[in-house]
């Protein structure tokens, strides 16, 4: 009864939650425009600069390990509504408190949560949203900024260069596989994308905050960090002695990480990445894709986690976005996140195409979200 | 003629000779082959210890038996398809890791260990109900539960600190497990891992875990459990390259009594070796799901 019940929710919260980037598409909301409070923060400014909160809060002295390194130690959760970029048109990098709740309830709102304007249907998809949401995706970032990216200033992600024919055609394969998805007519499970295939998710660099399942544990022994992500349950172990990064011919959908510490701030590198298509960030090319990630803890309860994404064969320059990560309740506990155990719904969607090829009138109607 | 004569002479004295000093070298090779079950033959051993004056466990380890094709003495077989893969899936004989040699499973839950041997290559996922009810939930590449991760043969790394949780980093399926230092209370819910409450007693790391889904198997050979399942895990340094690995297993569902299993694990040692993501889903999908495929009936 209760995977039952999980099962068909899945199908709503997968669609909904594994893909960031239409997330990311779809929170195009509308802040109220005015101008930023004096008194507001100023948001991070590129990767050049490392811990960028520390400049304006006090930088954080507390706890190191007993073998010396900053103490990242424990749950740490990523979610917010702050858009990945700035909604269009809007200028404010920054917003005063008035502007940041009505920016708060604009997102929520587009993240189709207390809204009955849509008829049974739809209303019954919001009511899984409700019963998947993490609330804490519902709020926006603590400095009140419009966008996730911080660099270009601009709050956007710059330009795109164009792609080789050769990359084309992947994406449209791509896309045209994603139009079957949401049709309701997929042909088989490999083109699902690698998160509802439970192969990769949000335990993927970037770390970006999703619908659900936003906890990362951070382990840390001498020489080592460890990062857990909750979604899938693999460990991210990064070696701090300096090593050389794997071979040029031993690639991982994870990719292989090196760290080091720069004063408080763990910096990591992440380098060869599988070429499998949707491996990187929004289809990227993995052979000239580079990502690197600082974590820098600024309070007892917060790390700022800032990100860098460099592919000169995707965009025009690099570009840089900074989220926090809050400290749960350290009486909360993370869980096992199976997914591909019972991965119900890879078969519910194969079956129901299967289905609607022999009755059309099975066909999913486009409804309104 | 003459040559003929030494050709069986020298062969012959060759051979008395090496029985001879077999006799007389036996009892030593008998007590050097026993540390690997034994772990009073390694001199007294106190492991380095972290900042909190426990005992360093963190590592890369590995097992070196063949418990995951079966628990108990098994000889030599074909593994799946020999005649398309000739002995690449062949799986070798090894030795009962089983205090005793054998499972003491209750009379009438045999049947079921023998139904998971015929039924261990088939899988059917046509239906949400019994989504589990066929084959080795290795093959599927579902997490493989404790003990079974320990002797997969794949490494494992730990990663301790003086937090009060030391993390298992699995290969094989990028599995994972949190050990909660003296953690009181029963597992939320059931998981694949299970929930693992740990405890020093001296310089061994004692792990009680509970809460482990049914559906994990023990081997290939179809040893299972329920849901009642309980395991008490003992991890002892014995030098910096070994560690002994006990468990005791209980369930009273489908044993008639507590039963223990133990093996030495290894510390990799080899210069930047590090654990490797093995991320087997894909190599499951035609198996599980190819029949819903666009084409198929």
């Amino acid at each position: 009864m209760k995977r039952q019940f999980l099962s068909s929710v899945l199908l709503a919260a997968f669609a909904a939650a594994v893909i960031p980037s239409a997330f990311v598409l779809a929170q195009t909301g509308t802040p109220a425009a005015s101008k930023p409070s004096p008194a507001a923060s100023k948001p991070a400014t590129g990767a050049s600069k490392p811990a960028p909160a520390a400049k304006t809060a006090k930088p954080w002295t507390g706890a190191k390990t007993p073998w010396g390194d900053p103490d990242l130690q424990g749950v740490w959760n990523d979610a917010t509504s702050t858009p990945m970029q700035r909604p269009a048109g809007k200028g404010e990098a920054v917003l005063n408190e008035e502007q940041a709740d009505q920016f708060a309830e604009q997102l929520a709102n587009d993240l189709t949560r207390d809204r009955r304007d849509g008829g049974n249907e739809v209303d019954v998809n919001r009511a899984y949203n409700e019963h998947w949401m993490d609330a804490r995706r519902l709020k926006i970032t603590n400095d009140r900024r419009t966008s996730l990216i911080v660099d270009p200033p601009d709050g956007r992600m710059p330009p795109a260069v164009p792609i080789s024919p050769e990359r084309q055609k992947i994406r449209a394969e791509r896309a045209a596989a994603a139009a079957r998805f949401n049709a309701g007519m997929p042909n088989v499970a490999t083109e699902l994308s690698l998160p509802i295939r439970c192969i990769i998710r949000t335990d993927s660099p970037p770390y970006l905050p999703t619908i659900y399942n936003n906890d990362f544990q951070i382990f840390q022994s001498p020489g080592y960090v460890v990062i857990a992500p909750e979604m899938i349950h693999s460990a991210r172990i990064i070696p701090l002695d300096n090593r050389p990064h794997l071979g040029p011919n031993l690639k991982q959908w994870l990719g292989d990480t090196r760290g080091h510490f720069e004063g408080n701030t763990l910096v990591i590198e992440t380098t060869n990445f599988r070429t499998d298509d949707g491996t990187v960030y929004q289809g990227a090319n993995p052979e000239t894709y580079k990502i690197t990630e600082r974590f820098t803890r600024v309070a007892d309860d917060t790390i700022n986690y800032e990100f860098t994404i460099d592919d000169p064969k995707t965009w025009t320059k690099p570009w840089t976005a900074v989220i926090p990560w809050n400290k749960i309740d350290p009486k909360e506990q993370m869980y096992e996140y199976m997914c591909h155990e019972d991965n119900f719904d890879i078969v519910h969607l194969l079956t129901g195409a299967r289905a609607r090829e022999k009755n059309p009138a099975l066909n999913l109607q486009p409804t309104k979200r | 003629m003459g040559s003929r004569f030494w050709r069986v002479i020298i062969p012959l004295g060759v051979a008395m000779a090496i029985a001879v000093f077999s006799l007389t070298a036996l009892p030593l090779a008998g007590q050097q082959a026993r540390p690997a079950r034994d772990a009073s033959v390694f001199p007294a051993y106190k492991a380095p210890r972290l900042a909190d004056g426990h005992p360093d466990l963190n590592g890369m380890w590995q097992a070196f038996v063949t418990a995951n094709i079966d628990l108990e003495d098994h000889e030599a077989q074909s593994g799946p398809y020999p005649e398309l893969l000739g002995a690449y899936t062949g799986w070798p004989a090894g030795q009962s890791i089983v205090e005793g040699g054998t499972i003491p499973y209750k009379p009438e839950a045999l049947a079921k260990r023998k139904q998971n041997v015929a039924n261990r290559m088939k899988a059917d996922v046509s239906n949400d109900k019994n989504w589990h009810a066929l084959g080795d939930p290795e093959m599927k590449c579902y997490m493989p539960g404790i003990p079974r991760a320990t002797y997969m043969p794949y490494p494992f790394q730990i990663v301790q600190g003086t937090s009060p949780y030391i993390l298992m980093a699995y290969e094989f399926a990028t599995a994972t497990r949190t050990i909660r230092m003296d953690w009181k209370g029963e597992a939320p819910t059931d998981t694949w891992m299970g929930w693992s409450r740990g405890r020093w007693e001296g310089d061994t790391l004692v792990v009680d875990v509970t809460g482990q889904r049914e559906e994990t198997w023990f081997d290939r050979a179809g040893n299972y459990h329920s849901d009642m399942l309980h395991v008490v895990e003992r991890f002892t340094p014995l030098s910096p390259y070994h560690m002994m690995y006990e468990a005791t297993i209980e369930d009273p569902n489908v044993f008639t009594r507590p039963w223990k299993i133990s093996f030495p694990l290894y510390r990799r040692t080899e210069k930047n070796v590090q654990l490797l993501e093995y991320k087997c889903v894909p190599w499951t999908e035609e198996l599980l799901y190819g029949k819903f495929k666009k084409g198929t009936k």
